[in-house]
């Protein structure tokens, strides 16, 4: 770099021969000289900032560039997660309480039709036709040449139908991926599971929803992918409730009637071990409810053991006997007066047949006796009555955890006097479920607890809160024995199982209002063994009808008792209870309290 | 000094930049066969389910039913019933097999007679 001098000699020697002062000159140049530095630094300066300033706008550029990416691209699991194929195990399995599978998964294919894609709609047609022949050609072909774009054609096809389609080979016939339900039992335990069908469909996945039963019910916990690898357990017991079904078909073909439904139940856990409603369906091929007709019970959806809410009449007794005895009204052996008619106002009662002017408690229930229930229910009072039926869950819908469940809202007197509480005491007045009824005999069975009917698998007993003393439990179960050893449920001995238990004959109610006269609802509510309760089993028959001894019989003690006897001696012995005998009654001693 | 700092920093650059390549691709590797052996545990899952629902499908309550009955004559099965219940002091066992005599040594009266003659 050449250096302008401060001092250039020849500028100072004109300057003092001018006289001038050459050190202006000097000062001159210095000033000149931090000027070019001034200039040259700022220069600099500029420049760093200027590379500051692209610097930043590259970086910020990126980070923009990238925010621009993540915001447009398709969002994606990250690589390195946990391992696990997203598509199986959509929705949890059901298993039975030995684990055993009631419903799982089953990967499928829907067939879909791109139509601006098909090169030969008639030919595609024509071959579809022939692989589903429910297809209707006229109408698919006119869809496939319209002006629609895209359509379903099934929703689920097996793989020799996949290979079929695809062997057509035309570019618009196109698969998509599903993920279907599959009951491999068939219909067994139809009416618990209830059914799946598809929700929201792509052409990649589809949602599988539940559409009623235990699948509706637990919808949101079994479709929580958190669940996928935890099944959910139920009470029942697959082997106890394939041959419950079987007998109870049996038993319906035989008494000739138009349906029937069963409830086991343990009495201290509350946990259904089977519920049988007949006729059944195939939840895999869910029938479509009824759109039409008076009578929802016609339809094989309509669960009976939950939501056929009818008068299950005599069954009834025994709780109005429980009472009397829990408030010390009477004992088993105190004498009632049974002088019939039993008039009230304009209404009379009147038994089935006339057992004499006066019985004790016991007897009232062996024989059955409306005039001395309701004499029974005259004592306790139409309060009491509605409230002890409240403690044992007759008065509003059952917890049991099925959807239909909520259906079956007991039919109440609007105004409970004293004639209701009467027609009540021996079921008649009101009207409830089957399953309503297993709870209220697991009551008297367990010594006097509530339990709630449970579809889940449970641990331990459930130890309710208390409806009535053990020692009113223990009494009234004594009779429930005595009904079948000696009383009108004399066909439901079955040796080596002390069955104790009420039969219940109603008429059924006219849809009109009234009641038929050839048409009735026969019950059996049993426990078993009765000395140690351990399960109840109601068996209702619903119109049931059969000749024995020349005659037409409908009462319960000729068609529901029986079928349930059957029942007992083909269930108890696959509940693991061997048979016993019974521990003989201890005359002359007698507990006084406890 | 100075030189020497800068051609180790340089090499230590290249150094750093060689392990970064290698490190990249070796991820990638892995993160190859963790897909693939993601995708081999899905399908395995499927499989799974697939034979889960055929052995529930094969063990429905209907078809051994029915296999119960086809083969009854070989065997012989009955539904479950209280009388088929027993006691364990009921059960024959199969009878022991007599003791096998592989190498029998003759015992002899005559000699304990002569012993006990000789001890008198």
């Amino acid at each position: 770099m050449i250096r302008k001098p401060l001092r250039p000699l020849a500028r100072v020697l004109d300057a003092r021969s001018k006289g001038e002062n050459p050190d202006a000159i000097e000062k001159e140049n210095i000033r000149q000289r931090h000027d070019d530095m001034q200039v040259k630094s700022r220069q600099r300066a500029e420049g760093r900032l200027l590379v500051l300033g692209v610097f930043f706008l590259c970086a910020y550029a990126a980070v923009a560039g990238r925010m621009g990416v993540m915001a447009t691209s398709e969002p994606r699991e990250p690589v390195a997660s946990i391992a696990g194929s997203s598509i199986a195990m959509q929705r949890a399995d059901i298993v039975d309480r030995q684990g055993r599978i009631l419903a799982t998964n089953f990967e499928t294919h829907s067939l879909y039709v791109q139509t601006q894609q098909l090169i030969d709609p008639q030919n595609a047609v024509d071959r579809l036709v022939e692989i589903f022949p429910d297809l209707d050609h006229a109408e698919l072909l006119a869809k496939f040449t319209g002006a629609r774009k895209f359509l379903w054609i099934k929703k689920k096809i097996s793989p020799e139908q996949k290979q079929a389609v695809h062997d057509i080979g035309d570019p618009g016939l196109l698969f998509g991926p599903r993920e279907m339900r599959l009951y491999p039992n068939g219909s067994v335990a139809a009416h618990v599971l209830g059914g799946a069908s598809f929700g929201k469909e792509g052409v990649s996945a589809a949602e599988v929803i539940g559409v009623a039963g235990v699948e509706k019910q637990f919808d949101d916990y079994l479709r929580d992918p958190a669940n996928g690898s935890k099944p959910l357990a139920l009470s029942l017991d697959l082997t106890v409730q394939a041959a419950a079904e079987r007998v109870l078909d049996g038993g319906m073909k035989l008494m000739n009637a138009k349906g029937a439904t069963s409830i086991l139940m343990d009495v201290h856990t509350g946990e259904v071990i089977s519920v049988v409603s007949l006729p059944d369906f195939d939840p895999n091929e869910r029938p479509a409810p009824p759109t039409s007709g008076f009578d929802p019970s016609v339809s094989p959806l309509f669960n009976r053991a939950v939501q056929g809410v009818y008068e299950l009449g005599s069954t009834f007794k025994i709780f109005t006997a429980a009472q009397a005895m829990d408030l010390g009204l009477v004992t088993p052996d105190t004498i009632i007066d049974t002088r019939g008619p039993l008039r009230w106002g304009k209404f009379s009662i009147k038994d089935y047949r006339n057992y004499g002017n006066e019985m004790s408690v016991t007897k009232i229930i062996v024989k059955s006796s409306n005039i001395g229930t309701a004499r029974l229910a005259q004592q306790i009072g139409a309060e009491r009555q509605r409230d002890f039926l409240g403690e044992l869950g007759m008065l509003e819908e059952t917890p049991f955890e099925i959807v239909e469940a909520q259906g079956g809202k007991p039919l109440l007197p609007a105004n409970w006097s004293e004639l209701s509480a009467m027609t009540i005491s021996y079921g008649h007045g009101i009207s409830t479920t089957p399953m309503h009824l297993a709870a209220g005999y697991a009551a008297v069975a367990n010594g006097g607890r509530y339990v709630s009917p449970t579809i889940l698998k449970q641990d331990g007993p459930q130890l309710g809160r208390r409806i009535m003393s053990e020692h009113s439990a223990e009494a009234a179960r004594s009779m429930l024995r005595h009904v079948v050893t000696e009383g009108t449920a004399s066909f439901a001995r079955v040796p080596g199982y002390q069955v104790g238990g009420k039969t219940g004959t109603a008429d059924k109610p006219r849809p009109l209002g009234g009641y038929y006269e050839d048409k009735v609802i026969a019950t059996f509510a049993s426990i078993f063994p009765a000395h140690d309760p351990k399960y109840v089993l109601v068996v209702t028959l619903d119109e049931p009808s059969v000749s024995a001894h020349g005659e037409e019989r409908r009462t319960a003690g000729w068609t529901a008792v029986p079928v349930a006897a059957e029942m007992i001696g083909r269930l108890a012995p696959l509940l693991g209870l061997r048979p016993q005998v019974e521990p003989a009654e201890v005359t002359g001693i007698t507990l006084t309290s406890n | 000094m100075k030189s020497l700092l800068y051609a180790i920093t340089a090499l230590a650059v290249f150094g750093l930049a060689f392990w970064a390549y290698r490190e990249n691709y070796a991820t990638q590797q892995v993160l190859k066969e963790t897909r693939a052996l993601q995708r081999e545990i899905g399908a395995a899952q499927v499989r799974i389910s697939v034979l889960r629902a055929e052995w529930a499908y094969l063990n429905r309550p209907d078809r051994l039913l029915e296999l119960a009955e086809l083969n009854f004559e070989r065997l012989g099965l009955l539904p479950l019933r209280p009388d088929q219940f027993g006691r364990v002091d009921e059960v024959t066992y199969p009878v022991q097999p007599a003791l096998q005599i592989s190498e029998g040594v003759d015992v002899s009266g005559l000699n304990a007679r002569r012993t006990e003659e000789a001890s008198q």
